[in-house]
């Protein structure tokens, strides 16, 4: 206290945090993850360099998988829906999610798309990363697994160059691999910078053009789904602000780190017997209850 | 760049802190940033002196703190030489990195409390 005019002297008090910068969207992450996990979908957030044939290998995986599983997609991309068209026209749903300058999608821009997407009609998710081998590696979005689609035509010393991106991938898929005649690189040698950069680096070489390796990719798909647990949709464990069980109609209001507010309505059934992972500020709006996400 | 997206939430976090506690200024920050983190120091510094203007950070040094990446054995716990194949050579087992080494940390905010 300031002993002339008692105003009380300002402390220095160190605050120890220590939370992670990204502990935000880890929270939007995990809520992504509930959604994914009550429809029994397995989600998958495909990576990797501009041109790596991320597209391409969603078109071959829609021709080998017809007829089995229901495939679903959000592509994110700088300017154009391109893609999101492209795995349209190969019968995978779809949607764009353009991130303007936004160098990787992060859970929240992936979680804004999931609302209306007719998540329960699939059996596999993609979340076709904004080509490039840095940033979208530390964004988690909720998916099971991370696929890294390595194109053979990049140079064998990528594996060493990108340690961040391939430590995080789950698996590796070399693409193009149909070029190997034409070209001076050596497998072995990127196989070798995989186990230098992957504790345990799984590789599956393949082509969406000549058809290789769509069989073991299909195989590792399968064994991915089998750990999914089966859609509990109509009793899910995630769920907003509520006390009855009966279906309703509701809202969801977020605000973004742009400072954007939004609200979205669906529907759900709930249950509510759990805790959320993330904070919400329950607020009752009439008959449809809403929520507001804290970023 | 998303090191511009990263300071977006850090000083989102620190203004969140600072209104909680009720502060009137933010002295300094600390964030350890590890090798395999994904964030470049120099870029997150810049990105950072360039954000914090006009927020409740503008006077508030940044200090980073740089934590190398060290793998280790899960089994053994014996550490793997840089550069090397991330297995361990007597137990079989893959190695994982040491804490810090693969986060991005806000460590510190040090405030000025009425």
């Amino acid at each position: 206290m300031c002993a002339t005019c008692g105003c009380g002297d300002a402390k220095l008090v160190p605050v120890e945090v220590h939370e992670k910068i990204l502990a935000g969207n880890d929270r939007a992450a995990q809520h992504n993850r509930q959604h994914f996990a009550e429809q029994g979908v397995l989600a998958l957030n495909l990576m990797g360099s501009p041109g790596a044939g991320k597209t391409a290998l969603l078109e071959a995986t829609a021709r080998t998988v017809h007829g089995r599983w229901r495939l679903g997609a959000v592509s994110g991309d700088l300017a154009t829906d391109n893609d999101a068209r492209r795995l349209e026209a190969a019968g995978i749903p779809s949607r764009a999610i353009t991130t303007g300058q936004g160098c990787h999608l992060d859970a929240e821009l992936v979680h804004h798309s999931l609302h209306d997407f007719p998540l329960q009609e699939l059996d596999v998710f993609f979340i076709e990363n904004v080509g490039n081998l840095v940033c979208p590696a530390i964004y988690d979005l909720g998916q099971a697994a991370n696929v890294v689609a390595l194109s053979v035509t990049e140079g064998e010393d990528k594996p060493l160059k990108y340690p961040v991106m391939f430590k995080a991938a789950d698996l590796v898929l070399l693409t193009k691999c149909d070029l190997l005649p034409h070209l001076d690189v050596r497998v072995e040698v990127i196989l070798d910078g995989l186990r230098r950069v992957m504790p345990q680096p799984e590789v599956i070489r393949i082509s969406a053009r000549s058809g290789l390796g769509m069989a073991e990719w299909s195989g590792w798909l399968e064994k991915r789904k089998a750990k999914v647990p089966r859609r509990t949709a109509n009793s899910p464990t995630h769920s907003h602000a509520r006390e009855s069980n009966a279906p309703e109609h509701h809202a969801h209001e977020h605000s973004h780190g742009d400072g954007t507010v939004h609200s979205h309505a669906h529907e759900h059934e709930h249950a509510h017997e759990h805790e959320h992972p993330h904070e919400h500020a329950h607020h009752a709006s009439g008959t449809g209850r809403g929520h507001r996400h804290e970023p | 760049m998303h090191e511009y997206s990263l300071i977006q939430s850090l000083v989102g976090r620190v203004e969140a802190e600072a209104s909680a506690r009720g502060a009137t200024a933010v002295h300094r920050l600390v964030v350890s940033v590890g090798e395999l983190a994904g964030v470049d120091p120099e870029l997150f510094q810049t990105a950072y002196d360039t954000f914090r203007a006009g927020t409740i950070c503008e006077a508030a040094p940044l200090e980073l703190r740089r934590v190398p990446a060290r793998w280790t054995c899960s089994g053994c716990a014996r550490e793997i030489p840089r550069g090397e194949v991330l297995h361990c050579p007597t137990c079989h087992l893959p190695a994982r990195v040491a804490p810090g080494g693969d986060e991005i940390l806000l460590e510190t905010i040090e405030m000025e409390v009425p």
